[in-house]
């Protein structure tokens, strides 16, 4: 951190960013109001899978950026998993520079027109921007002039394909294509190394093409990405999957010499009540996948999806407002969401809750399911539900949510989406007798370097975290990709 | 992208295919599968591996034509791509020598039986097979089978081949014959219930291998879901084999029809499609 401080201070002293300052009054910039972002009518939205913020327009931009007071130690920088250079990519677009800005960006940031538009803000850089705990006011809007830079690259037509070093025909392999795996691959390849990515699905991406849904992320917007990284040499291999279609020992007799395992946090849990398994109920994942990754609710395409009248998701985060947000587009009437703690608690991005509220999802807060009864034919048509009371903070400092006695209740529903997290996949652990995990399955790793236990592994994202955040699986791709780079270094010197 | 090498019809709704996939067909074993996508439209579905060729480079695909994604397949012809395919999956089946072993296939799980009564026999066990269907047209590899079982035995509906009657009879002909020390059981869930229950009179152990509805077959969906021992598994990793005993039958069934309006919809508006 002290590092990247000290670099900020010396861009901060170029004489163009002093003028800038210099050119408008903090006390005149603190008075602006924070830009609001451009949306979708929410009754229109809530029918289709358009995205439902549209950016910011250049003025909108301009006229945010002018607000960032350029700080002598910008504190928000330190909210950031990735240390993003904030400051000075505004500085970029109060000047109108907004292709310079997007080249500030890619220094620390491998997917910034992604992490704009989903990162959880409000609870990282935002949260410790000047405005935020100087002056009680709302931050500098840094996601979305994140966003507004990175689309305006992308839709310049002139991506900048970031500089690669000579090739030297080291060859390394990710398995998972996911965040992780692409910011590893990304730098991987600016090393100069011969970079392939295995992916298990028929998509690159990972739970950015088979989870978080268009209308939050198009996936057009990462396809982009996508291609720059193919211009970069990075190959992508997908239908295999490392551990079965080929062993680590295959790979390692085609000449690989080290590997970035970033194969995610797949496995959906569910709560094993009675009734679980009848029809009609689906992990988020298996609806979701169905929607984002085979297309379900387009004609044209052939795997089926169920479109409920009256459905229920169970639990509280992004997941979950994927999940039922997802269901309200398929036609659902009633889609509503169940969480056993308050509104207060839940781990979904503030924006993704407003949304949600704006179209219609209503909040069933501090109820939890029971059990689930069905049809003659095995479809789920009720659910019993149990009210819930929050009592003492828990290990996750959250209020732990107490059951009422007595509150049961019934509730007519005919599809359920249960969103309950994930745990890591076991794959990989499961192929590798060798490697060490925790007791939940989660590969461990030296916190600098990204090493597993076995020298040529280095491991990052949520097999390593559990369920995080796509900025959290990036900032660790890049992590391995230099501690890669350094065990390689080393190895070849001697 | 994988290549068809050659394509061949057992019936008019059950063609095997031989498919270029050269990692997949050294790393596979009995009891394995893959999950293909025809197109880019199309769904992914999963289908055992039947047999493979490391030399070649290839693996062979036993389908049978029961709604659009088969009937897609059906129609590649030699030299055509599918789209995706991705395996092997699933665990391999345990195989040991055990003695006697009873395997009993109906319909199309007639192709998932064939590689593991081949591997049972290369383990040195005597092999009897009953294959079970409708009628003639849907009994299908008789012929690998009888090379790879010490006896076959071929039971219809409509006795148009072999003994008339269900599979369950074959098997109790058996059973009542000769000590059998382990039986296996692939076909239609309503077969596998009542072949399970056969077997469970004469305390032989037995495994039977699902074919359930499945999206990504990695373990990341759940579509798959089946209730065994009264614990929820994943077909996809956990098995497919299971201990039929233990296997929740009813749950299965009803979960296979799941898309059942939609499938036949589908189906028909496909088949209108080619036929214009
Ligand atoms: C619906 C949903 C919404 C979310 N919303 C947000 C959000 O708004 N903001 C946010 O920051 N985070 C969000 N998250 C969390 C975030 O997406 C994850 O933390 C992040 O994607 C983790 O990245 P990863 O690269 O570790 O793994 P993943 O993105 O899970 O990618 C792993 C990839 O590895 C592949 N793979 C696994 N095993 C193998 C193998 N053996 N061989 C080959 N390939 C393999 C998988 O198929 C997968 O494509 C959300 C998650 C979900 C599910
Ligand atoms: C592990 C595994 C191995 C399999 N191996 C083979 C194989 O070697 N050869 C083969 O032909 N099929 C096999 N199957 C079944 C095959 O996947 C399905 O027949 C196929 O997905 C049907 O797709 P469809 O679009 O053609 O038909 P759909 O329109 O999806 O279904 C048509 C009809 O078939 C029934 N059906 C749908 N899915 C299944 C299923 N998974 N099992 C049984 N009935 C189903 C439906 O209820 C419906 O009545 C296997 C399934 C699994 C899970
Ligand atoms: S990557 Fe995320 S945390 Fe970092 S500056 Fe951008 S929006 Fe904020
Ligand atoms: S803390 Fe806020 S105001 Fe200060 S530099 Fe960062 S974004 Fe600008
Ligand atoms: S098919 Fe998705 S978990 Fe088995």
């Amino acid at each position: 951190m002290d590092e990247i401080l000290a670099y900020l201070k010396e861009e901060r002293s170029e004489e163009w960013r002093a003028e800038l300052r210099k050119s408008i009054k903090v006390k005149e910039r603190t008075k602006k109001i924070r830009v609001e972002m451009n949306e979708e009518d929410p009754d229109v939205r809530n029918k289709n899978n358009i995205e439902v913020n549209s950016g910011l327009t250049e003025e909108q931009a301009v006229l945010e950026a002018l607000r960032c007071i350029d700080c002598p130690t910008p504190t928000c920088v330190s909210g950031c998993p990735v240390g993003i250079h904030i400051p000075s990519f505004i500085k970029k677009i109060e000047t109108r520079d907004f292709l310079g800005a997007a080249t500030i960006l890619k220094e620390t940031n491998t997917l910034p027109a992604v992490c704009g538009r989903v990162c959880p803000q409000e609870k990282q850089c935002e949260a410790q921007c000047f405005y935020t705990i100087k002056m009680n006011e709302p931050p500098v809007a840094i996601g979305h002039l994140e966003r507004f830079a990175a689309d305006y690259e992308q839709n310049s037509g002139q991506m900048g394909v970031p500089l690669v070093a000579e090739n030297n025909k080291i060859k390394v392999a990710s398995i998972g294509s996911g965040p992780a795996g692409l910011a590893w691959a990304a730098d991987m390849a600016k090393f100069g190394y011969d970079v392939t990515v295995y992916e298990a699905l028929h998509e690159i991406g990972g739970v950015l093409k088979y989870g978080i849904p268009e209308f939050r992320l198009p996936n057009s917007v990462v396809d982009i990405e996508i291609d720059s990284m193919k211009k970069m040499g990075v190959k992508f291999i997908t239908n295999f999957i490392v551990g079965k279609t080929a062993s680590f020992d295959n790979l390692r007799e085609l000449g690989y010499k080290a590997f970035f395992v970033g194969s995610g946090a797949g496995l959906p849990r569910f709560m094993n009540i009675p009734g679980e398994n009848y029809i009609g109920i689906f992990s988020s994942n298996e609806y979701l996948t169905r929607v984002n990754l085979m297309n379900a609710a387009s004609d044209e395409f052939d795997t089926p999806v169920m479109s409920g009248k009256n459905v229920a998701v169970i639990g509280g985060g992004n997941t979950a407002m994927d999940s039922v947000r997802t269901a309200k587009r398929l036609g659902a009437d009633r889609s509503m969401i169940i969480y056993r703690r308050s509104l207060k608690e839940m781990p979904a991005r503030v924006e993704e809750v407003k949304h949600a509220q704006e179209e219609g999802i209503e909040f069933l807060n501090l109820n939890n399911p029971l059990e689930y009864y069905a049809d003659e034919n095995g479809r789920v048509n009720r659910m019993k539900v149990q009210k819930m009371e929050l009592g003492e903070p828990d290990e996750s400092g959250r209020r732990r949510p107490v059951s009422i006695e007595g509150s049961e209740y019934f509730l007519d529903v005919d599809t359920v989406i249960v969103s309950v997290g994930v745990s890591p996949n076991p794959l990989i652990p499961a192929s590798l007798k060798d490697l060490k995990v925790t007791r939940w399955g989660t590969i461990i790793v030296d916190e600098d370097t990204m090493q597993s236990s076995i020298p040529d592994i280095f491991a990052g994202g949520d097999i390593v975290r559990g369920g995080a955040t796509v900025i959290l699986a990036m900032g660790d791709g890049r992590k391995a990709a230099a501690g890669m780079h350094k065990y390689i270094q080393e190895k070849v010197s001697n | 992208m994988n290549r068809i090498i050659k394509k061949e019809f057992f019936s008019e709704k059950v063609a095997k295919i031989v498919v270029e996939a050269p990692e997949i067909a050294k790393s596979r074993k009995a009891g394995h599968f893959v999950i293909l996508r025809v197109d880019e439209k199309g769904e992914r579905i999963p289908l055992t591996i039947a047999g493979a060729d490391i030399e070649k480079g290839t693996i062979d695909l036993v389908v049978q034509d029961v709604g659009v994604s088969s009937a897609k397949l059906m129609r590649l012809n030699e030299g055509e791509f599918i789209l995706d395919l991705v395996g092997p999956l699933g665990k391999a089946t345990h195989i040991e020598k055990v003695g006697t072993v009873l395997a009993a296939g109906g319909g199309v799980g007639i192709a998932p039986l064939l590689p593991i009564v081949e591997a049972y026999k290369k383990a040195g066990n005597r092999v009897i097979t009953v294959l079970a269907a409708r009628n003639k047209d849907l009994v299908i590899l008789e012929e690998q089978m009888r090379q790879h079982s010490d006896e076959v035995i071929v039971m219809t509906d409509d006795g148009s081949s072999g003994n008339k009657g269900l599979v369950t009879k074959g098997m109790e002909d058996v059973i009542k014959r000769e000590k059998v020390d382990e039986a296996v059981t692939i076909g239609p869930a309503i077969m596998m219930k009542f072949a399970a229950l056969t077997t469970k009179k004469y305390n032989i152990p037995t495994v039977a291998s699902l074919n359930t509805i499945m999206v990504d077959g990695t373990g990341m969906c759940g579509a798959c879901r089946v209730t065994v021992g009264g614990e929820t598994k994943f077909v996809c990793v956990d098995g497919p084999e299971f201990d039929a005993n233990k296997i929740d039958f009813d749950e299965m069934l009803y979960r296979l029809s799941a898309y059942k309006s939609q499938e036949e919809e589908a189906y028909k508006k496909y088949l209108e499609q080619v036929s214009t």
